[in-house]
């Protein structure tokens, strides 16, 4: 394998990453309004993710990051080219930090219930805009001979040459990353909360799954038919194709496993099901990092990517640290979770003299 | 950072059994949590501008600077949020020793944090360890030179004290609010005798050696910003260091000058007479795009500096004659020095960014020809306004939150430093209090 490829590789592998993780955040986000009705099981919900959210979204961070070193042609290209759904990321990023964050510092109903909404609707939309940025992606953008596109948000909503950033196919990605990340949502907080939020979240899990998997299979399906590339590849490297079979197994596992009352394994299967998903995606464009709607302009991996040399001295710094990262992360953020046994409960601690500490 | 830096301060005397610092550090981590918040949301638009409004820049340098991004991302980012949340909200679980170690990891992330991204900033002041190739596109060499830049590590010691004495200024500015106001008062003494003598050392740091390290650098380095930036015209020997005056880029003079002679020529050469270049003997079309602004800009970070150390001087002297406290004249000085430091930072960024003008890369890449050419004017001025107007809603916000958590005042906060639900159940006998 290249030096190129393997910068590929881990590239997605964060991007995977941060879809698993912060992807249980927006789904907890996005249910936000509906499992939790009175201030107390709000805080149930945003207790659950506030330990993790900001080191899960530090995994876009640093995928950012990566990939402006490891390609930075790529970097350049697809960021100026989505300028505008982009600044729309941002904008709607900034809405849920400071929904997250600023509830908690003034105790007045109109002011939690105004970050409440804030919360819920910026993670909903930025479901939307990411799904939509992925099935971009995937179908390939208007690339110039200059090498360059710009989006607009919309043409004509076909799969045509002259692409927006809608068009029925990215919406459908959209809304399947919007189901997906809601049932992966609904599941976390079914294994990390008690009481009525708990039954709440796990009645959600149970009508969505259906959903989540047709629409998957509609975008596998929709996948194929926009992007030539998918099956010449899998021609190509027909091992690859486990990648996706890993998905709809993890997925219906997911279900198996809920129906048993093991909501934790459940939410494990389901983080299988979206890292495959996104892993399906890389394998859908590879060998090209930014497929174009006329092929032969498409941006590759090796022309993307930096020079040589660069590349694998960063190695030398990059593994290491992520290995760092990962150790403590789990040790830390998921281990010290707020209280006994993993969950927040639905009574709030040190009340009735109870100390946190009978946790550990 | 410099806050994080006076926690740990902090942190250190309640371990040693001060239960008034404990106190203490646990007001000032709620303000950290505070800014740390804001700098969340505003740190993740900075990144992903170099590729949206910067493309050819980032096309050109990604390979390079992005090197040092993600570096910040993976060593620091992900460290400071991990232990964050164990600062904030997880004391009575960890323990003091544990926490207190929190604290400490919350500091390297910062410091971490900023080393990286001044060394992003150091490569386009003075790039190294690279090559170009036929593309035009710059490649990395050495991620060693990258780190090791000898612009980095003067303006990071730079940058870092300008971070403690923000800092600094602010914890005394506080301690000095409440003192005048009469509340608070163990709390504010404390905050007021260890940032007081902080602020103090940080001051005299800034100025010497660090400060005066960069102006040698830039002196040597890219001299026609340096001359613009003492608004030095003509080449001189035995020039004078100025203090006052105006440039007038119409005659190309300072109008109105104060000056204090030969002293320019004794703080680069340290030699009497000896010749300094002026702003004439440059190509034009290098010179600094608006000496005025970097001019200004410099002369009020290195004034404001001054004014510290002058601040500090005093300060430091009634700290050891122990009579801080009765002397209402300086507190007042102290209290409303609040702004300030924070005004020395931008002008010494404007100063820096400035003078870079009209290079993105010094002496690689102009600016001009870095940003992205497909984003049409529109599109950026819609993203512009979008930006300007959050920024002023977080400002406003920001402002809001900062002014109730002084109000509280840290006294008090013995339920805090646990989940936030501890704080919200006590919620009822508190907030009648609290609430202005
Ligand atoms: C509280 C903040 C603060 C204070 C009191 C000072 N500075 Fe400063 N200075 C900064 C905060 C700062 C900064 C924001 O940290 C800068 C901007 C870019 C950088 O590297 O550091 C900076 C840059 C900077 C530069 C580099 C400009 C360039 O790269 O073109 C020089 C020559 C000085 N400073 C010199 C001084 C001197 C002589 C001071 C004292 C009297 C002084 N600074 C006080
Ligand atoms: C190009 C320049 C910069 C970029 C790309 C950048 C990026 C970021 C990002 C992404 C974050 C969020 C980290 C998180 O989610 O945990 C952040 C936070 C922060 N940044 Fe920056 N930043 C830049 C410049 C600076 C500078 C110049 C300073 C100060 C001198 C600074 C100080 C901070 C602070 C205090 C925080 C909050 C605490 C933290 O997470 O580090 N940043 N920055
Ligand atoms: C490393 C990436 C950066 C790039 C590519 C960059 C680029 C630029 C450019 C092109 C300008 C000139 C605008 C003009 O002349 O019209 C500028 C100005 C400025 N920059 Fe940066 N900068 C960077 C980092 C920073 C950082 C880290 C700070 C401070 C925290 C900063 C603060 C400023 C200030 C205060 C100005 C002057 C304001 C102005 O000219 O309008 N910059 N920067």
């Amino acid at each position: 394998m290249t030096v190129e490829t393997t910068w590929f590789c881990l590239l997605w592998f964060m991007m995977a990453m941060y879809a698993v993780l912060d992807g249980f955040d927006f789904g907890a986000g996005i249910l936000h309004l509906f499992v939790a009705r009175n201030n107390r099981e709000r805080e149930q919900v945003l207790q659950s993710i506030g330990p993790v959210w900001d080191g899960n979204e530090v995994w876009l961070i640093a995928a950012g990051g990566t990939m402006f070193f490891a390609f930075p042609a790529l970097y350049a290209t697809s960021f100026s080219g989505f300028y505008l759904p982009l600044m729309m990321v941002l904008w709607t990023l900034m809405g849920r930090a400071l929904g997250i964050e600023l509830r908690h510092q003034l105790k007045d109903p109109l002011w939690c219930s105004f970050w409440d909404v804030v919360f819920s609707v910026s993670s909903l939309l930025l479901t939307i805009l990411l799904g939509a940025a992925l099935g971009n992606v995937v179908r390939g953008v208007s690339l110039n001979t200059d090498g360059v596109f710009f989006a607009p948000l919309w043409t004509d909503f076909r799969v045509g040459d002259n692409t927006g950033v809608l068009d029925w196919y990215t919406i459908l990605i959209a809304v399947t990353a919007a189901a997906a990340l809601t049932h992966h949502g609904a599941l976390w907080i079914d294994a990390r909360t008690d009481g009525a939020v708990q039954a709440r979240s796990g009645r959600i899990a149970r009508i969505v799954w259906p959903v989540v998997l047709t629409l998957s299979i509609l975008a596998a399906v929709a996948s194929i038919s926009v992007q030539p590339n998918i099956v010449a590849g899998l021609k190509a490297r027909p091992w690859l194709s486990v990648v996706p079979v890993a998905a709809f197994l993890s997925l219906s596992f997911t279900r198996r496993l809920h129906r048993r009352q093991r909501s934790s394994a459940a939410f494990r299967a389901s983080c299988v099901y979206i890292a495959s998903m996104i892993a399906s995606a890389s394998i859908s464009i590879f060998p090209y990092v930014l497929p174009a709607r006329d092929e032969s302009l498409s941006l590759t991996v090796t022309a993307a990517a930096a020079a040589k040399p660069g590349l694998k001295a960063a190695l030398y710094w990059w593994v290491p640290g992520m290995l760092g990262v990962c150790f403590y992360m789990y040790f830390v953020s998921y281990r010290t979770m707020p209280a006994s046994q993993g969950r927040v409960p639905s009574k709030p601690l040190g009340t009735a003299g109870r100390s946190s500490r009978s946790g550990h | 950072m410099g806050l994080a830096l006076l926690i740990v301060i902090l942190k250190t005397m309640g371990l040693r059994g001060d239960a008034v610092a404990n106190d203490g550090a646990r007001f000032w981590c709620r303000i950290l949590g505070l800014t740390f918040v804001m700098g969340v949301v505003t740190g993740i638009p900075m990144e992903f501008q170099f590729g949206t409004n910067w493309s050819r820049f980032s096309e050109a340098a990604g390979g390079v600077i992005g090197q040092t991004l993600a570096m910040e991302g993976i060593f620091a980012f992900f460290l400071e949020s991990t232990f964050l949340y164990l600062l904030l909200f997880q004391e009575r679980r960890l323990g003091a020793r544990a926490h207190w170690f929190a604290a400490l990891l919350v500091l390297a992330g910062t410091w971490l944090s900023g080393f990286f991204i001044v060394c992003t900033n150091a490569w386009m002041q003075h790039p190294v360890g690279y090559t170009i190739n036929e593309m035009g596109r710059v490649e990395l060499a050495s991620v060693w030179a990258l780190l090791t830049n000898p612009w980095a590590i003067p303006q990071y010691m730079h940058t870092m004290i300008g971070t403690t004495i923000t800092a600094s200024f602010v914890m005394s500015s506080i301690g000095a609010f409440y003192v005048l106001r009469g509340e608070q008062l163990a709390s504010a003494k404390r905050f007021l005798s260890l940032s007081v003598v902080v602020g103090g050392v940080a001051s005299v740091l800034a100025a010497f050696p660090t400060g005066d390290m960069q102006a040698k650098l830039v002196h040597e380095h890219q001299p026609e910003t340096f001359a613009a930036m003492e608004g030095h015209f003509h080449t001189e020997t035995g020039a004078a260091l100025v203090i006052i005056g105006q440039p007038n880029m119409e005659t190309l003079h300072l109008d109105n000058p104060l000056e204090i002679p030969n002293m320019l020529s004794v703080l680069t050469h340290l030699r009497w007479d000896a010749e300094v270049e002026g702003l004439s003997s440059y190509d034009r079309d290098r010179w600094p795009t608006n000496v005025p602004a970097l001019y200004y800009a410099y002369h009020i970070m290195a004034g404001l500096g001054t004014m510290f150390i002058a601040i500090s001087f005093l300060g430091i002297i009634s700290v050891l004659q122990g009579k801080l406290y009765s002397r209402r004249g300086l507190l007042w000085i102290y209290m409303l020095s609040l702004p300030f430091p924070f005004i020395a930072n931008t002008a010494g960024w404007a100063t820096a960014e400035l003078g870079r003008q009209p290079w993105v890369i010094y002496n690689v890449m102009r600016t001009v020809d870095g940003h992205s050419a497909q984003v049409s004017g529109g599109n950026a001025l819609f993203s512009l306004l979008g930006f300007a107007g959050m920024y002023a809603l977080l400002s406003v916000l920001f402002f809001f939150v900062a002014v109730r958590i002084i109000a509280e005042g840290p006294v008090g906060d013995a339920s805090r430093g646990d989940e936030p639900q501890v704080r919200l159940d006590r919620a009822p006998d508190h907030e009648s209090e609290a609430l202005p």
